[in-house]
């Protein structure tokens, strides 16, 4: 297995009438062949227009990838012209959204919009194309899949939409899926079905998978690697088991803290993390969590810490100034 | 029937609420019905909390707006302290109405943008004449602000001023504001970011114990409602399948749909991810306008025979007040 996706200092900025918003200020990682990443924070941390920016479908104006490499299977994205781009997306790599029925063109048959993909980028026949897609919506769990080729995206459910998304994203046998909050809009046991789906889809496939979610859950149950992101910024990384069970940034921590879990043996507190977060366009100096964080030192107001290896790991990282002083205990 | 058992602030019994599904436009003819709720019957504690859980359109809403009086149920009977709501007249309704209030999921939309955060807080105040000049208006406003944790400053800002979480705030102190004994908490932290969704569940538990209030929670997360219940309620389709104490419904679910539903929620700790079984449902959750036979689980249930879909199974009581409605436990 060798490394598929490796991005370097991604800065991508949108430039508003009152100021610059850093949505994305500076992040690095790697992504494996066949690995499951998962991407967590709260609401406007950045988390969509990271995977945006690596899919070059941010809009100028008002945003713009100002900085950084996104190197995927050798070549650098952000180089590539948008002819090269348009190939390599829906193609090489693919995107699953959240509410599928802005992603589905809803005057278009499902067929013709799986069919359209695999004439355009695999150039099949228009017979073949129709046998791949009835076989796609079946993988996808769909029943009498031939026969709702011809039906419109308003005919399905929302999990059933969520499934043609998937199946679309597959049709071209990508290296890598993002999916940006897959099933946030679906209920609980459709949820369930589709990250099995996909999951399972993915690991028969060996496509390579980013989930983007605020539920440390799903993540727990799926990720093989975490990024934590706070403020346009990856604050914390490393695999699942080292982010739960041993974090290294007082936010993760925080995080971990708030979230009720269903196997909480007796009604305890939840233990919240203070205040809110920061304005990208205003961004506090040192480290953005400051205001919020219980552990600060004086350095964290002044210098900025950046995202460094921890003491027993060198593939576990956090950006944060007391990184080896933390323990999961609880210590206050 | 009244009823007198001392602890019981809420009963709820047979109740069923119908919405009518019309045709035409000026005879406006009924075609059929959504049986939003299908007879559910259940008992809230003074001081509880019970937590209402089940997943999208399955009649959570429908449930705490019938209780309050804000649906007019189609059949069934709610009691309030021993006096059945439903039979109620207006003028009595009335007064019963500040002890019951509500908090709802969507704190922006529930406010009214052009009034400010101290005038949305004192309105009811004004409405039920509980404030008789205006320094004890602005007295009582400044305290509630304090209460629920916001500074009293703010009492002149509009909605849009403030984040999520400062808005959920302004929604649980107008709920305060009548001193109610029983609140409707209609998934209030479900669209909050989960360090804000502390916040305010916390905020809920202080407020609780401090004013002795009985909650009726609903969310469709499973663990929210979970941390913030003494017992749950488990919704499907317009009905109660399964109603357990917190720890009992975790430890020992018996209806095949709590068991999927317990399986589904992902839990935050990998290591302990890899050993969960999980229960994967097939299918979608069917229209309330054609709702199955029997029970209404059946065409989704691992466990069904050909009887489930011959009787709508009986809610039973299987002992520790442990109910179920599933003719296979
Ligand atoms: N088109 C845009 N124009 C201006 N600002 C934008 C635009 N898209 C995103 N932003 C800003 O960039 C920041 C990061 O947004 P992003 O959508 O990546 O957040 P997110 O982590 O995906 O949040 P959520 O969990 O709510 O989806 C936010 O502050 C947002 O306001
Ligand atoms: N005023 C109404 N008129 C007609 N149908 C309604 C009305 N209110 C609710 N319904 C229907 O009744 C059913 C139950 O709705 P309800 O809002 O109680 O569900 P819920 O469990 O609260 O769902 P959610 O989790 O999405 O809030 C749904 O099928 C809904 O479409
Ligand atoms: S760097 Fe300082 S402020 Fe930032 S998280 Fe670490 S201790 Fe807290
Ligand atoms: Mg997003
Ligand atoms: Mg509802």
């Amino acid at each position: 297995m060798g490394t598929l996706l490796e991005v370097n200092n991604l800065k991508t900025y949108f430039f508003m009438q009152d100021g610059v918003t850093k949505a994305v200020d500076g992040i690095s990682y790697d992504l494996q062949e066949g690995e499951t990443l998962g991407l967590v924070g709260e609401s406007g941390c950045g988390k969509s227009v990271s995977a945006l920016s690596v899919m070059r479908l941010i809009a100028w104006p008002p945003g713009r990838t100002v900085e950084g490499e996104a190197i995927f299977d050798g070549e650098d994205l952000l180089k590539m012209d948008n002819n090269e781009m348009r190939r390599i997306r829906g193609n090489r790599m693919s995107m699953v959204f959240q509410e599928p029925m802005t992603s589905l063109n809803p005057v278009l048959t499902i067929g013709r919009q799986l069919t359209e993909t695999l004439e355009l980028h695999l150039k099949m026949d228009k017979s073949a194309a129709r046998n791949r897609a009835a076989e796609l919506l079946q993988m996808v769990g769909i029943p009498e899949a031939a026969s709702r080729l011809n039906d419109y995206p308003h005919q399905f459910s929302g999990g059933m939409r969520q499934r043609v998304m998937i199946a679309m994203a597959i049709s071209c046998n990508p290296r890598l899926i993002i999916a940006d909050e897959p099933t946030t809009a679906l209920d609980v046991t459709i949820q369930a079905q589709i990250l099995e789906l996909m999951k399972g889809l993915c690991k028969q496939l060996g496509t390579a998978l980013i989930v983007i979610t605020h539920n440390l859950g799903v993540v727990a149950r799926y990720a093989d690697r975490v990024n934590v992101m706070y403020a346009g910024k990856i604050i914390e990384r490393g695999t699942a088991k080292e982010i739960y069970h041993n974090p290294k940034h007082p936010y993760t921590l925080g995080l971990l803290r708030s979230v009720p879990r269903l196997d909480e043996p007796k009604k305890q507190k939840l233990d919240p993390i203070e205040g809110i977060p920061p304005d990208l366009m205003n961004l506090p100096p040192g480290c953005s969590f400051r205001p919020r964080c219980h552990y600060a030192i004086d350095k964290c107001a002044v210098e900025e810490p950046l995202l460094e290896p921890v003491a027993d790991s060198n593939r576990h990282t956090s950006a944060c100034w007391v990184a080896g002083k933390l323990s999961a205990k609880k210590d206050t | 029937m009244v009823q007198t058992t001392d602890n019981v602030l809420i009963d709820v019994q047979n109740m069923k609420k119908y919405f009518p599904v019309t045709q035409g436009v000026v005879f406006q003819k009924k075609v059929a019905d959504i049986k939003a709720v299908d007879g559910v019957s259940f008992t809230i504690h003074k001081g509880e909390t019970l937590g209402l859980v089940g997943e999208s359109g399955c009649g959570k809403t429908t449930t705490g707006r019938c209780i309050l009086q804000l649906y007019k149920v189609t059949e069934g009977d709610v009691y309030f302290e021993g006096e059945n709501l439903c039979t109620m007249k207006s003028t009595a309704l009335r007064s019963m109405r500040r002890r019951m209030q509500i908090i709802f999921q969507d704190p922006y939309g529930s406010l009214n943008p052009r009034m400010t955060c101290g005038n949305i807080i004192g309105e009811p105040l004004i409405v039920h004449k509980m404030v008789s000049n205006r320094n004890e208006y602005r007295e009582q406003v400044t305290e509630l602000l304090n209460i629920v944790g916001l500074n009293p400053y703010m009492a002149d800002r509009y909605p849009h001023e403030f984040s999520g979480g400062q808005r959920q705030r302004i929604g649980v102190a107008r709920a305060l504001a009548v001193k109610p004994s029983f609140i409707v908490c209609d998934e209030p932290v479900s669209a909050l970011d989960v360090s804000i969704q502390a916040q305010i569940i916390n905020l809920l538990e202080e407020l609780q114990e401090q004013f002795d209030l009985t909650y009726l929670f609903i969310a469709h997360d499973l663990s929210v409602v979970r941390h913030i219940s003494d017992r749950i309620a488990v919704m499907y389709l317009g009905h109660i399948v399964e109603l357990a104490d917190r720890q009992e419904l975790y430890e020992n679910p018996l209806h095949p749909y709590t068991k999927a539903l317990l399986s589904a929620v992902p839990i935050p700790d990998p290591i302990l991810e890899t050993t969960r079984s999980r229960i994967i449902l097939i299918g979608d959750v069917p229209s309330p306008l054609h709702p199955p036979s029997g029970c209404v689980f059946h065409t989704r249930c691992p466990i069904a025979i050909d009887e489930c879909s011959a009787a709508i199974p009986e809610f039973r009581n299987m002992g520790n007040d442990h109910w179920v409605a599933c003719i296979r436990v």
